[in-house]
């Protein structure tokens, strides 16, 4: 077996900052709740839950950009839970992240080409033109596409642009955060794609998040399922697309539009089948 | 009956260019009509030329009516648009703060949109009707709440309840749920099927998720470059398409079929897993090519395709396409 390129072990995050909620004031956020988790090298692993179920919150700690209340993140053998800023660049170089919204994760006064090269600069390595038409010639972007501003471009193209971003590095870890909700099926079709050939070719381990489990059906091997800040589910992901064990899986999967159950009469009443009443 | 939407020959233009070309739509009394299309195809302003919203350099010809209203919606001044607005004709929109008054609470803005319109006697009667609505959209005591302490899904089921307020005869959704994740989605999908059931609506629901669309609507349009490339039963136009733009939006939609297949359950196989994809992307509007709009992305495009492909079919069911899939001599 390959070695677990990323280790969580009982990770917690409660934010302290309240929300108002409807009701009443909550003194503290448990966005999670004891999370752990394995991914070895060269697997596709992904996380799916509704919103609000943590899934960002953990990236954001796998990727060092926030930190854990308790518990601890492996990284290719380094514990990067509590480790200093400084002695974090080995992380920034291997795991790269995408986010669901192009145009808000791109600086809208930067050209592309600069964006591109960010992360090198950044890590104080030289950002040659060759790499960056290398890059965008990889996510499938025209040479001349570096010399244009991100609102030139439409929302898959955008989302390529974070693609070749991410890349940079040459990172070995490639972590997902909704890479295909903000675009429409036939780009993210596209997108999709994309991100599998890079995977393959790059030999990336993937982490793949979504809340909809037909899409990380697609891309990834094996799956965890969050609800409100712990995992309730891990499995292959035909297994749990197929036969969900866990209640919470089942009504997520029972909530999926597809084009086949519709045609054979599934109503919107039959999506919300499994749901607590 | 007659149709409770007929829309005839809209063209929508911003200065010299075409954004929608003669589009041909109606919706039945109670039917529930989908318009599908990758982003920048048109849907939106389709529906707004119907409702009168189009920005201000935006301008629209054609013809569009509403039963129970005695005149043209297209060229109505906005004192007569905003009688039928609300009214005759509700909208529920991808972003629910567009429609909401933030600093507003929620019973009072759905009691509002009765006392505007008058269909109920007094502001007693409407807040006991607003406390109902909000009931059926399964909010129950948010009536004193303001829209920023609510989620995103429970905003946009404010959004309905306003929509749904004076039993409109027409309720257009463009995109409701594509900000939402999939099991509110459904609850808000299922609450809108509900809504217009119950007062024997007709809809007309705008998004580019085939599935979506095939769980709500009974009829959908294919919308491409602006114009209406395909139309029909939702049986029909998702197992038999005809246009070559609708064959391979339901090719690059499918999930499934693309997967390892039925025998991949239990097992992590490296399966294929590439997606069947329209090549190219949807060019910016004014740029798309003469004839065929879809001619310069088409596998199957000839030198015919350059002439406007005729309406081929009714009205309600047909294609516009040289050399549709599933002809007998393609
Ligand atoms: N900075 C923060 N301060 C306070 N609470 C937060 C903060 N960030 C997230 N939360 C809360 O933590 C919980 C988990 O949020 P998170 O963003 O991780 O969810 P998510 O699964 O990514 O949701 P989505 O699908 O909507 O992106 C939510 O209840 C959220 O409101
Ligand atoms: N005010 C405007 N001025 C110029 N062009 C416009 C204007 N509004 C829309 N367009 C263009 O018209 C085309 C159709 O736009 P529309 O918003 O109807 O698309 P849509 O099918 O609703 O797409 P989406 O799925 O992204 O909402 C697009 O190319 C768009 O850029
Ligand atoms: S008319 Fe020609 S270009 Fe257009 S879809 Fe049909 S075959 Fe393709
Ligand atoms: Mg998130
Ligand atoms: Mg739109």
């Amino acid at each position: 077996m390959p070695e677990p390129v990323i280790q969580v072990t009982d990770l917690v995050r409660d934010y302290p900052r309240p929300r108002t909620s409807l009701f009443r004031r909550a003194p503290v956020v448990h966005a999670l709740r004891g999370v752990s988790f394995e991914v070895r090298a060269g697997e596709r692993f992904g996380i799916v839950g509704e919103s609000g179920c943590g899934k960002s919150t953990l990236l954001r700690i796998l990727a060092a950009l926030d930190r854990a209340t308790s518990g601890q993140v492996v990284v290719d053998g380094t514990d990067i839970t509590n480790l200093p800023e400084r002695r974090l660049s080995f992380l920034r170089e291997n795991l790269q992240l995408v986010f669901q919204d192009p145009m808000s994760s791109l600086d809208p006064r930067m050209r592309v080409r600069d964006i591109i090269a960010e992360p090198l600069v950044v890590q104080g390595h030289p950002a040659s033109g060759d790499r960056v038409r290398e890059l965008l010639d990889a996510v499938g972007l025209p040479p001349n596409a570096g010399d244009r501003y991100p609102h030139q471009f439409s929302g898959g193209q955008r989302q390529r642009i974070s693609i070749a971003r991410a890349l940079a590095p040459r990172p070995k870890i490639l972590v997902a955060d909704e890479p295909v909700s903000a675009l429409d099926v036939s780009v993210r079709a596209q997108v999709l794609n994309l991100i599998s050939d890079l995977v393959d070719e790059l030999d990336l381990t993937l982490v793949f998040v979504s809340h909809d489990l037909s899409v990380v059906k697609h891309v990834c091997d094996r799956v965890a399922v969050m609800n409100a800040g712990q995992i309730v589910e891990t499995g292959t992901t035909g297994e749990v697309y197929a036969t969900p064990a866990h209640p919470y899986t089942r009504r997520l999967v029972a909530a999926i539009p597809t084009l086949a159950r519709a045609l054979t009469g599934t109503t919107t009443t039959d999506l919300l089948k499994g749901a607590p009443t | 009956m007659s149709d409770v939407l007929t829309v005839q020959g809209l063209t929508v233009s911003v200065r010299d260019v075409a954004l929608v070309s003669d589009v041909e739509l109606t919706v039945g009394p109670g039917e529930r009509v989908g318009l599908i299309g990758e982003s920048g195809s048109g849907k939106s302003l389709t529906a707004l030329s119907v409702l009168g919203l189009l920005p201000e350099d935006v301008l629209a010809a054609g013809s569009v009516r509403l039963s129970g209203v005695d005149h043209e919606l297209i060229g109505a001044d906005e004192r007569r648009m905003s009688r039928v607005r609300g009214r005759h004709l509700a909208m529920v929109f991808q972003e629910p703060m567009t429609a909401l008054n933030p600093t507003m609470r929620v019973g009072d803005q759905v009691a509002e949109a009765m006392l505007i319109h008058r269909t109920r006697s007094s502001r007693r009667a409407a807040r006991i009707a607003a406390a109902e609505l909000l009931e059926l959209v399964q909010l129950p005591g948010v009536m004193r709440t303001y829209p920023h302490q609510l989620s995103g899904g429970q905003r946009q089921r404010v959004v309905l309840a306003l929509a749904l307020a004076n039993d409109p005869a027409l309720l257009i959704c463009d995109e409701p749920t594509t900000a939402l994740d999939v099991t509110v989605q459904a609850m808000v999908l299922d609450l809108i099927m509900r809504g217009v059931a119950a007062r024997e609506s007709a809809l007309l629901f705008i998004t580019h998720d085939l599935a979506v669309v095939a769980t709500v609507c009974q009829r959908v349009l294919v919308m491409y470059g602006g114009r209406v490339v395909e139309s029909g039963p939702v049986t029909e136009v998702f197992t038999r398409p005809r246009h070559r733009y609708t064959e391979g939006l339901i090719a690059a939609s499918d999930l499934e079929s693309a997967d390892s297949g039925p025998a991949d359950v239990g097992l992590a196989t490296s399966a294929p897993r590439r997606l069947p994809t329209i090549p190219g992307n949807v060019p910016p509007a004014g740029q798309f090519p003469d004839g065929c709009v879809f001619r310069n992305r088409c596998a199957h495009a000839t030198e015919t395709c350059a002439t406007l492909p005729p309406w081929t079919g009714t009205p309600t069911q047909g294609f516009a396409c040289h050399h549709p899939a599933g002809a007998s001599d393609a």
